[in-house]
């Protein structure tokens, strides 16, 4: 456990002031300590003399204007414009452990914590203006940073003058937990939403100017006084490891330190680009090691075939095999996913200054408590003389190599006693990144004689989610930590589809099978984006068009008619509606959109209480196989909006990187080594197949709690795209992903 | 063995000892300290490393930095330096980066593209900036800026 220290009285009043300096890099860590104490209210927020507002916060955003979001509701409790609040992020000494950015939560449990500190600050505000102003804390209330009279308007004293640039002294009540479950309660309620006039408004992002003109920096354009390069280099058949070097080969590169320890092997320059060149032309002698994988056309047999390491149901009701056999017709249906990459636009990149007194990480993990943790153990330092410093990174979807990054950057810093900045080259981001996992998913179902499903079952088999951790709060779970001899500890987890529809016998349930290989794999299973939310409902949501074709009814009717929540329906009404879907089973909606059959297809996703609703309208080339998923409709409700503009941004993001995933994404290997390594061998989404449109249906609940929003909807695309593919081609594909060379196989297979 | 190079970056001469083969990216990132722009792919293939080289939107880390010598180099930094470009302030209007790690490539390539093309279809957007990566999915967020800075160039 942490331990916790006050944030010093110093800090905040500066950090009140003067963040920049802080935060502009090249700027040596000079104070590390270890968390702030999560029951101070100092330790949450600051107002500074000048009346500006600094609120900690313990998550990150990776893109999504988490942090003006946040900010937002900051603002709103404590009656001052959104921009007299700034957001500090991510940095292990300043900021409370709130669990990164982890699972959507980031407003739902992130951001209502602050909106609780915020509350608290205001009665504490009230407080102290009641003795100031003479008057009893009933009769007054706040307005633009200052605390009034309500029957006196003009007496009203400001926030800073309360404070005077000090702290508040004061607590808050905390749930004891640390993680994405530290809760906090203010003594005073929240406001009520019907007095919101900053929530709910669109607001713009901090970040974007900077990102445009250029001069924001990133993770990458960290420069610490003294910094060295460093390259980890990675074997070229997996689980091999260095056995000889010859350090020789690299000679003639100037200032060049080889670090190796155990299955650990990087090299340090002065010079990136002579980094880089040392790491193409050392000569290394690697281990003979058997090809861990099997071929890639055996990859979902390997998963039919291999025994169970964990089996979970996760909801059973009724009797499922009775129903069943008693029914009066029978589906069954496979569906495949293949091993997906992170593939960010940078491959992972930071810098660690391990010293003696200390060490430094900047780093663009998702998680940087957890990430301090580990660092802890990997160094066999105190926990306290580590500090984990975030910065924006090139981009994040979930557990990437960032974590990865920052291992190797420490260990490398360890070795040459100086400051190094470790960046991949492609291959290390694509072949060596944690990967969603591949799966087989076998679903079944029985109808009466009338159409009804009286029997469904789910079976998702497949690769876990957790071969390595969803941080790397363990050394094991990284490649630096597994290369330098901490034990593979692998979780086992999948999961299944959310239990939306009450069929009267059903079953969801989960197998994981081991990983490939032990070690360092470039194939170990991971955390992304929506955790295998995407295939599971690229099967589930595309087996309920299966029943509707079966059945002969429209799938979107078959689905209301085992909907039971008023929001699901309400949302599949949205977005029918906006659709104009026409009613009938599935290839109802089939028509010529010139030379190509065109059609729409539905899915619903629901992740903990957010719901989605999409309607793909998709185009299919018969001659080339390719598919133009042109228009979608998504209806989303995510309880209470924070910010519409963001909202809409953020499921832009998903509908794209969700259709990516759907159409191109895959994964290739050998038996010896991932063969994805770089853009053209791991496809996404041109821009020239963007859709044409996005037409986004917001459904603003701002009486309920507000809800996650950075997953929900990549789930849903997948299922969307190939249902549409159906209702254009009568053509039911299922295996994903859906390329032009698959697609035009089954037409063909079709017309045959 | 090392040779210097002249050139200039975003209206300002400069000379760099280099390797001839160094590619422009890293001479910019690392002898020059100009932090826009990125290492993306290393081969040409995303476009986080664009710049401008003559007015041609090139790729900096594929293009030695002995074809850069007596070249007019503009980074997104130096695109706008008094007030942002329009296909900049597009961007920013559109609301467009996601983590924007990439939004050099899209930004610099339009506003190449812009500068010759007058008026563009929407599919000669598209054929324009086809190639270019975006990881976050801000496909319809950078077509919408594009289009609005073609408008407000023609304007």
């Amino acid at each position: 456990m942490n331990t916790i220290t006050a944030l010093s009285r110093r800090d905040a009043l500066r950090l009140s002031g003067g963040l920049v300096v802080l935060f502009s890099t090249g700027v040596a860590a000079a104070d590390r300590k270890g968390a702030p104490d999560p029951t101070s209210l100092d330790s949450w927020l600051a107002i500074g003399a000048d009346g500006n507002i600094t609120a900690f916060f313990g998550k990150v955003d990776v893109g999504q204007g988490l942090d003006v979001a946040v900010a937002q509701m900051v603002a709103e409790e404590l009656d001052v414009p959104v921009a007299a609040v700034s957001i500090v992020m991510g940095d292990t000494s300043l900021t409370c452990n709130q669990g990164g950015a982890s699972g959507s939560t980031g407003v739902r449990q992130g951001g209502v914590a602050l909106r609780h500190a915020a509350a608290q600050a205001r009665h504490h505000l009230i407080q102290r203006a009641a003795e100031y102003l003479r008057r009893k804390p009933a009769d007054l209330a706040t307005a633009d940073g200052a605390v009034f009279v309500v029957d006196a308007p003009a007496q009203k004293v400001a926030y800073a003058a309360l404070l005077r640039g000090k702290y508040f002294q004061s607590q808050i009540r905390w749930n004891g937990k640390l993680g994405n479950a530290l809760g906090l309660t203010s003594t005073a309620k929240p406001k009520a939403p019907d007095q919101y006039k900053i929530v709910g408004q669109p607001v713009s992002r901090v970040d974007i100017p900077g990102k445009v003109m250029g001069t924001k920096d990133f993770v990458t354009d960290v420069r610490v006084p003294g910094m060295l390069h460093g390259r980890v280099i990675r074997p070229p058949v997996a689980g091999a490891v260095p056995m000889e070097i010859d350090r020789k080969s690299v000679a003639s590169i100037p200032g060049v330190q080889i670090v190796h320890r155990q299955g650990f092997l990087g090299v340090v320059a002065p010079r990136e680009w002579d980094a880089i060149r040392a790491a193409d032309v050392l000569q290394v002698t690697w281990s003979k090691v058997d090809p861990p994988f099997p071929a890639f056309a055996a990859l979902h047999d390997h998963i039919r075939k291999a025994p169970a390491i964990k089996e979970t149901v996760d909801k059973t009701v009724g009797d499922v095999e009775r129903a069943l056999a008693g029914a009066a017709k029978r589906i069954t249906a496979e569906y495949t996913w293949p091993f997906q990459s992170h593939a960010c636009m940078g491959p992972a990149c930071a810098v660690a200054d391990v010293r003696a007194d200390g060490v430094t990480s900047w780093s663009a993990t998702q998680k940087p408590h957890f990430q301090q943790e580990g660092l802890a153990k990997l160094l066999k330092r105190p926990l306290d003389t580590v500090r984990v410093i975030w910065m924006p990174g090139p981009g994040s979807y979930g557990r990437n190599d960032a974590g990865d990054a920052a291992m190797d950057a420490a260990l490398l810093s360890e070795a040459v006693g100086k400051p190094v900045r470790v960046q991949g080259m492609r291959h290390d981001g694509h072949a060596w990144d944690p990967k969603g996992p591949a799966s087989v998913h076998t679903l079944r179902a029985g109808l009466d004689k009338d159409g009804n499903i009286v029997a469904y079952d789910v079976m998702n088999k497949g690769f876990s989610r957790v071969e390595v951790a969803v941080s790397e709060a363990d050394p094991s779970d990284t490649l630096a930590g597994k290369l330098i001899g901490f034990p593979d500890k692998p979780g086992a987890g999948f999961g299944s589809p959310s239990d939306v529809y009450e069929f009267a016998n059903r079953r969801l349930a989960w197998q994981c099978v081991a990983p490939l290989m032990p070690g360092a794999s470039p194939l170990r299973g991971a955390h992304l984006r929506d955790p295998v939310g995407p295939q599971n409902l690229f099967a589930s949501e595309s087996f309920l068009d299966e029943i509707a074709l079966a059945a002969k009814v429209d799938p979107i009717a078959l689905r209301l008619r085992y909907m039971k929540d008023p929001r699901e329906v309400a949302a599949v009404k949205a977005a029918t509606e906006r659709a104009k879907w026409i009613d009938g089973p599935p290839g109802a909606r089939r028509q010529m959109a010139g030379a190509h059959p065109s059609g729409m297809g539905f899915a619903f996703a629901r992740r903990g209480d957010t719901l989605v609703a999409v309607i793909a309208q998709v185009e299919v080339d018969r001659d080339t196989g390719r598919i133009w998923a042109r228009k979608f409709v998504v209806a989303h409700d995510c309880g209470q909006v924070i910010n519409p503009d963001g909202l809409r941004h953020c499921i832009e993001g998903n509908v794209v990187q969700g259709l990516s995933r759907a159409v191109h994404e895959e994964v290739l290997f050998d038996q010896s080594m991932v063969t994805s390594r770089d853009w053209s061998t791991y496809l996404i989404l041109d821009i020239a197949d963007a859709p044409e449109e996005i037409d986004i249906v917001l459904i603003d609940r701002p009486e309920l709690a507000p809800e996650g929003a950075g997953e929900a909807c990549t789930a849903a695309i997948p299922a969307a795209v190939v249902n549409a593919i159906f209702d254009a081609t009568g053509v039911r594909m299922r295996a994903a992903p859906l390329s032009p060379a698959r697609v035009k196989a089954a037409l063909t297979a079709k017309t045959v | 063995m090392s040779k210097r190079f002249t050139f200039s970056v975003d209206g300002k001469d400069r000379t760099v000892e280099a390797d001839p083969e160094t590619p422009l990216l890293y001479v910019l990132r690392d002898d020059l300290n100009f932090s826009n722009p990125h290492f993306g792919c290393g081969q040409g293939q995303c476009g986080a490393c664009t710049v401008h080289v003559d007015g041609e939107a090139t790729r900096s880390c594929v293009l030695p930095v002995e074809a850069a010598e007596n070249a007019r180099i503009v980074t997104l930094t130096g695109l706008g330096t008094e007030k942002p470009h329009p296909v900049q302030q597009a961007f920013i209007d559109e609301q467009v980066p996601a983590c924007g790690y990439c939004v050099n490539g899209w930004v610099m390539t339009a506003a190449a593209f812009l500068d010759r093309t007058s008026k563009p279809s929407d599919a000669q957007i598209r054929d324009a900036l086809s190639g270019l990566k975006c990881r976050c999915g801000t496909h319809m967020a950078i077509l919408r800026a594009v289009k609005r800075a073609a408008q407000a160039m023609a304007r």
